[in-house]
């Protein structure tokens, strides 16, 4: 019995003597959000490649809702759907008809319905009868997803579907990618950005050189980062000085009448923090949480930067 | 066993036949080369106007023994076939390089259907263009005497080169690197008939590229149709050599592209 959508064991995968995936286990619950965070060159195209069948694994087992990602090819790809790092439209044909074409090879009843909702979803209607190559980056990224969800595959691949988007297409694929979830579609996605991962992942894995340096929710990730804390600007000097006492751990930062106190953004903390501050009549002008990026996880985790495995 | 997490609903899943997702893949093709105006001029009107040329241009300087028109049509009619090869390897790349053959891999799709449908398609486009070039050819004044069985028979032979060349030109086109490398890789295959005796009869030409132009695959093909369009019997040295050069380019083609296909991506 095996209730995971994805579960990987020992996966490992080399080009020539460069181990790209050396050894990476994790599961996927249905129905969940699963981010695998990474540089780039990290392995996480690899890793999508081997799960979507488009590369054969050097060791390990990866199972796409059971089925077996060697022996069961057909049944794991009439599972999934995926979209890769690159959009992958037709240029010659139209938006509609690129829809179509998907809703031909996989003999989808009533497509024309179908096709108009995916349509209206990803605010493509207008588009429709255009020819790709008039289409913006943005405009190829939507497709590309809408393409993917033809058919309504129940687990579905993002490779880094947001790296190069504005910042309102990112915010509609996240809402897309949301909304797949809450019908119940399983989410495997790729991403080098930690607030990405922050906002859609039910669990995540951080991949560095074909290796998790990392595994589990967001919040847990973040807990083992140091350097989560709470910025606190205050009217003046007066102020500041008495909430650097009375603040454990407080100190000033390099801004302005700002207070850095570092925490591990649970809200219990936070909320002694402002007990704290309330118990001395402080008030804050401005109040932020940083949120740490990337490279802060980056060098939290494996003591170096992420440029690192940029370099080979 | 598994339980699928989702039941997708509205979704009807048949087998996907192999031969349905093949005339999907066709249909996709042929709106590609509809849509792409440089593909048609390419292949239909290219041949056409080198016919004019060569006929009323050149024509009067080549000496065939006999009418140069009737001389010159099977030779055009390969030239014909081989001309559109170009656009067919830089559209079989691009599927490749820009993630669409990706695509279809990781979906329950025939693996050999996207191969298929270019092959398909450049042979009809292939086939197209031979027609024109002999409508052009009867409007110029050229006359066959070949019965209807001699005129199926060319026909036959010029479907066997089409796909043939269809299968070489799709591996050409998975093997390059590029697009445009691709697009120049047939270029060979199109310059081919130019040394055979496709223009000029062989025997005409320099020490050398004589022999080249005899023992090269495009002039048994071309004396093929030549001898079996002027109502003559192909003599069986042609015909069988025609044959042999088609089936083992084909076969070549095919299994370097099947190799390919499998090996890249
Ligand atoms: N076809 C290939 N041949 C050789 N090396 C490759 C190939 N594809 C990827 N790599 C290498 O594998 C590593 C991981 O690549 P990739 O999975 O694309 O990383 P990511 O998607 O995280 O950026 C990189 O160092 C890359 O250079
Ligand atoms: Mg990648």
């Amino acid at each position: 019995m095996d209730s995971a959508a994805i579960a990987v064991t020992g996966l490992r995968k080399a080009y020539g003597d460069k181990a790209v995936l050396d050894g990476i286990d994790f599961e996927v619950a249905p129905g969940t959000v699963f981010s695998m965070l990474g540089p780039n060159g990290a392995g996480k195209t690899t890793t999508v490649n081997v799960l979507t069948t488009l590369l054969a694994p050097d060791a390990g087992t990866v199972r796409i809702a059971g089925h077996d990602v060697r022996t069961q090819i057909r049944q794991v790809r009439a599972t999934i759907g995926v979209t890769g790092q690159f959009a992958a439209v037709d240029e010659l044909l139209t938006g509609r008809e690129n829809l179509r074409l998907m809703a031909d090879l996989k003999r989808v009843k009533a497509a024309d319905a179908v096709i108009s909702e995916l349509l209206e979803r990803f605010e493509l209607t207008d588009a429709a009868g255009k020819l790709i190559s008039t289409y913006s980056g943005g405009m190829r990224r939507k497709l590309d997803l809408a393409m993917t969800l033809v058919g309504k595959p129940s687990i579905i691949f993002l490779d880094e579907p947001t790296t190069g988007l504005d910042p309102r297409s990112r915010r509609t694929m996240w809402q897309i990618v949301r909304e797949l979830v809450a019908e119940g579609t399983t989410v495997f996605l790729t991403t080098q950005y930690l607030d990405e991962a922050d906002q859609l992942a039910d669990r995540l894995v951080v991949l560095d050189h074909g290796r998790l340096v990392a595994q589990g929710t967001p919040e847990e990730l973040k807990r083992q980062i140091p350097g989560t804390h709470v910025r606190l600007r205050f009217a003046d000097d007066r102020r500041l000085a008495s909430a650097l006492t009375i603040l454990p751990g407080a100190v000033r930062d390099e801004q302005d009448l700002t207070a850095r106190v570092p925490g591990d953004g649970g809200s219990r903390s936070l909320r002694d923090l402002l007990d704290r501050l309330a118990e001395h009549a402080l008030d804050a002008e401005e109040f932020s949480v940083h949120t740490p990026d990337l490279d802060d996880v980056f060098l939290a985790l494996t003591g170096h930067a992420t440029t690192e495995a940029n370099a080979e | 066993m598994s339980t699928s997490p989702v039941s997708s609903s509205g979704v009807a899943a048949p087998p996907s036949s192999a031969f349905g997702d093949a005339v999907i893949m066709l249909r996709r093709n042929v709106k590609h080369s509809v849509r792409n105006p440089v593909t048609v001029f390419n292949a239909i009107l290219f041949p056409i106007i080198m016919m004019l040329m060569f006929v009323y241009v050149f024509g009067g300087a080549i000496r065939t023994g006999g009418d140069y028109l009737g001389y010159a049509v099977p030779g055009l009619v390969v030239m014909a076939v081989t001309y559109g090869l170009g656009p067919t390897a830089t559209e079989v790349n691009d599927d490749l390089t820009k993630g669409v053959i990706n695509r279809f891999k990781t979906m329950d799709v025939s693996r050999g259907a996207v191969l298929t449908g270019h092959v398909v398609s450049t042979t009809v486009r292939s086939l197209i263009a031979a027609v024109a070039i002999v409508g052009v050819g009867l409007a110029m004044g050229f006359r066959s005497s070949a019965g209807p069985l001699q005129w199926l028979a060319a026909l036959g032979v010029v479907l066997l080169l089409a796909f043939a060349a269809g299968w070489l030109t799709v591996a050409m086109g998975l093997a390059a690197k590029t697009p445009a490398g691709a697009g120049l890789g047939t270029v060979p295959l199109i310059m081919l008939p130019f040394l055979s005796s496709a223009i000029v009869p062989a025997d005409t030409m320099k020490t050398g590229v004589k022999q080249f132009a005899e023992y090269q695959p495009f002039t048994p093909v071309i004396e093929t149709l030549r001898d079996l369009l002027t109502g003559h019997h192909p003599s069986a040295g042609h015909l069988l050599a025609a044959l042999a050069w088609c089936i083992g380019f084909g076969l070549l083609g095919y299994v370097w592209a099947v190799a390919t296909f499998s090996k890249r991506a």
